[in-house]
C-alpha cells in the first residue's frame, strides 16, 4: 500500500526560476491497485514519482509505505520497497555490464551486498527462464553487454529487473514514451502482463490518454501539481478519450493544451 | 652525416639486451601499480591523482619501518594499509564533503607530499640490500622478476574474485551508471570509497616494492604516477583488444594491464638506449599516453565525420553534372 499525504515541493524556491511542482499532492493505492497517471508537461507527474523514489527530499507531507513514513529515507534505502523504470531506456540499466549481471544486481535490491558471488549458478537458470517468457530471445544472449541491445530490449530488461524482487510499489516513467510505437506496444503489453501476474501496485505516469484509459484499474490526471481527477473501477472501464477531455475541461476552468496528449494514439 | 654515423655506432645493442630484465622488473612493479589505476580509472570512471602520493607514501612507509628493525612483511602490509588511509581521504572528500573527485585527489595528493616528508624526515631515505633483509632487489634482478609477478598474480586472482562478488559488481555499476545503482539501493558514496581505498592501497604496496628495489624511498618517486598508470592501461587494453578482438575476459584484462605496464618501461629503456636525455622522459610519457588516449577519439571521428560527409556529397555532384553533361 502506497500513501502520499499532502505533498509539497517547490524547485529554486525565492528565485526567478521557482516552480512549485507539487502542491498540495494527496493519493492512496492500495495492494495490487494499476494506477495511470496524465496530465501535460509540467503538471507534476514525473515530480511525484520522483518524490515517492527519493530523488529529493520533499518540502512537506509524507509518504508511506505499507504504512511506514519513508520520506526521511535517502534513494538508496528507498529503493528497496520500489521498482523504477526510466523514460530513457539507458538510464535502467548498466551498459558495460551482462544481461545476467545486471539482473543479479537487481536481484538484491535492499539487501546487504556481501562477498558472495555477484551471480549465482541457480540465478543463471531462473533469468533464463524469465528472459524466455519475454520472447526476445534475449534468454540466448545473458552474457552480451546490455549496451549492445536496443532501446526497447533495454527497457524490458529495465523491466524484468525493476520486478526480478517484488517490489511494493512499481513506478513507470513514460517508460515507452522513447520507444517507436510497435516496441512501445510490446514493452506496455509486457508491463501489464508483469503486473497482472504479479498482482504489483504500481504507478504508470504516459502521455498517451488511450494507453492510460486501456490499462490498470485506476487512472489519475496531475495538473499544476495537483491531482485533479481520479478516476476508477467501473467507471474507468466505460471512458472514453472525449471523456478525459470534457473532464478536464471541467475540472481545470481551461481547454487542454497539449498536443502530445492530444495526438499519441 | 658523420654526425649520425658516430651517434649510430656509439649504440651498443648488447647493452639493449642487458638492460631488458631491468625494465621487465620496473614494469612488473609499476603493473601493480597500474592495477590500482584500472580500478578507478576504468571501473569506477574517477581519474583519481591521489596515487601521485600514495605511490611515495609506500615507499616512504617501507623505507622508513624497515630502518625501523620492522620485519619487511610488515612493512609492506603497513604501506598497504596506509595506501588505504589515504585512497579513504579522497573518497571522503568527495563523497563526503562533494569536492569534484580530480580536485580531491589533488588535494590528497599534495596533502600526502607533506606527509611523506613527515614520514622520512629527509626527501630522500636510503635502504640498500647490503644493510637490510629486503623482499626485492635490483642487485638480484630475476628473483624481483619472480617476486614481482607472484604478487601481480595475487593481486589479479583478488581483484577477479572481488569484482565478481555483489560488493565488487556494486562499484563497476556504480562507475558505469550512478543513477540505476541509486534506484537498485546502492549506496554509491560507500562503494565510492572502498575502489578508492583499494586502489590507493595497491599503489601504496607497488610504491613499497618500487623503494625496495630501487634501494631507496624519495619524496619524488610518484610524480607522474598517474600518467604511467594510465598508460600501463591503455596500452594493456589497446594491445588485449587487438589480440582478443573485444572478447577479453576480466582476468585477461588484468594480465594485460601489467604487460602494458612491462611494454612501457621497454619502450622507455628503448628511448634511453636511444640515448634521449633523462629530462625527457616524462615529456615522452606524456606525448605517449596523449597518442593513445587520442587514437580511439580520432578513430571514431574518421568513421563519423561531418568532413567525410561533405567529401561523398561533392563527388555525388561531380557524378551528377557529368551525367548532365552526357
Amino acid at each position: 500500500m502506497l500513501e502520499i499525504i499532502d505533498v509539497y515541493k517547490t524547485f529554486n524556491k525565492g528565485t526567478v526560476n521557482e516552480k512549485k511542482a507539487l502542491q498540495g499532492v494527496s493519493l492512496k493505492l492500495e495492494d495490487g491497485d494499476f494506477c495511470t497517471v496524465i496530465g501535460g508537461n509540467g503538471a507534476g507527474k514525473s515530480t511525484m514519482l520522483n518524490a515517492i523514489a527519493g530523488v529529493w527530499p520533499v518540502d512537506e507531507g509524507a509518504i508511506c509505505i505499507d504504512g511506514k513514513d519513508i520520506s526521511a529515507l535517502p534513494e538508496y534505502k528507498r529503493a528497496k520497497y520500489l521498482g523504477r523504470v526510466f523514460q530513457d531506456p539507458r538510464m535502467g540499466t548498466v551498459a558495460d555490464m551482462e544481461i545476467v549481471e545486471n539482473l543479479a544486481i537487481a536481484a538484491r535490491r535492499g539487501q546487504r551486498r556481501g562477498l558472495r558471488w555477484g551471480v549465482t549458478k541457480a540465478e543463471r537458470e531462473q533469468y533464463r527462464e524469465m528472459l524466455a517468457e519475454f520472447d526476445l530471445g534475449l534468454e540466448e544472449r545473458m552474457t552480451t553487454k546490455v549496451g549492445l541491445l536496443s532501446g526497447g530490449q533495454r527497457q524490458a530488461i529495465t523491466l524484468l529487473m525493476a520486478t526480478v524482487k517484488k517490489p511494493q510499489v512499481l513506478l513507470l516513467d513514460e517508460h515507452t514514451a522513447a520507444l517507436d510505437p510497435k516496441t512501445a506496444a510490446k514493452v506496455l503489453e509486457l508491463s501489464d502482463k508483469i503486473i497482472r501476474e504479479h498482482n504489483l501496485t504500481a504507478l504508470m505516469v504516459t502521455h498517451n490518454m488511450k494507453d492510460a484509459i486501456k490499462h490498470g484499474n485506476r487512472l489519475i490526471m496531475m495538473n499544476e501539481g495537483k491531482i485533479i481527477l481520479d478516476i476508477r473501477g467501473e467507471e474507468k472501464k466505460a471512458l472514453t478519450v472525449n471523456d478525459l477531455l470534457g473532464k478536464f475541461e471541467e475540472v481545470a476552468g481551461e481547454k487542454l493544451e497539449n498536443d502530445r496528449m492530444l495526438l499519441a494514439d | 652525416m658523420s654526425g649520425i654515423i658516430s651517434y649510430f655506432s656509439s649504440l651498443n645493442p648488447s647493452a639493449l639486451f642487458a638492460q631488458l630484465p631491468g625494465n621487465i622488473a620496473q614494469g612488473v612493479i609499476w603493473g601493480i601499480m597500474a592495477l590500482g589505476v584500472f580500478i578507478t580509472f576504468k571501473l569506477l570512471d574517477f581519474a583519481d591523482l591521489t596515487v601521485d602520493g600514495s605511490f611515495a607514501t609506500g615507499g616512504a612507509v617501507t623505507a622508513v619501518l624497515i630502518i625501523a628493525g620492522v620485519p619487511v612483511w610488515a612493512a609492506i602490509l603497513i604501506s598497504l594499509v596506509a595506501g588505504i588511509l589515504a585512497g579513504l581521504v579522497t573518497g571522503l572528500l568527495h563523497t563526503l564533503l562533494g569536492i569534484p573527485g580530480i580536485l580531491a585527489g589533488i588535494l590528497t595528493q599534495i596533502a600526502l607530499y607533506s606527509i611523506n616528508l613527515n614520514i622520512m624526515g629527509k626527501s630522500n631515505v636510503p635502504v640498500s640490500y647490503r644493510n637490510y633483509p629486503l623482499l626485492i632487489s635490483a642487485s638480484k634482478i630475476n628473483l624481483a622478476i619472480l617476486i614481482g609477478l607472484i604478487f601481480a598474480a595475487v593481486i589479479i586472482i583478488f581483484m577477479y574474485w572481488y569484482f565478481g562478488t555483489e560488493q565488487g559488481s556494486s562499484i563497476r555499476s556504480t562507475g558505469s551508471n550512478p543513477a540505476m545503482s541509486k534506484a537498485q539501493g546502492i549506496n554509491i558514496n560507500v562503494t565510492k570509497v572502498i575502489a578508492l581505498a583499494l586502489s590507493n592501497g595497491l599503489v601504496a604496496l607497488a610504491g613499497s616494492l618500487c623503494a625496495q628495489y630501487q634501494g631507496f624511498a624519495d619524496i619524488n618517486m610518484g610524480r607522474g604516477a598517474i600518467v604511467i598508470g594510465l598508460a600501463a592501461v591503455i596500452i594493456g587494453m589497446v594491445i588485449g583488444e587487438a589480440i582478443f578482438k573485444k572478447g577479453m575476459n576480466f582476468a585477461v584484462r588484468l594480465i594485460f594491464v601489467v604487460i602494458g605496464a612491462i611494454l612501457y618501461y621497454i619502450a622507455m629503456g628503448l628511448v634511453l638506449w636511444l640515448k634521449m636525455p633523462t629530462d625527457d622522459t616524462k615529456l615522452f610519457t606524456a606525448v605517449v599516453v596523449a597518442v593513445f588516449l587520442a587514437i580511439p577519439y580520432l578513430q571514431e571521428r574518421k568513421r563519423n565525420s561531418f568532413k567525410k560527409v561533405a567529401k561523398a556529397n561533392a563527388k555525388k555532384l561531380l557524378i551528377g553534372e557529368g551525367g548532365k553533361d552526357a
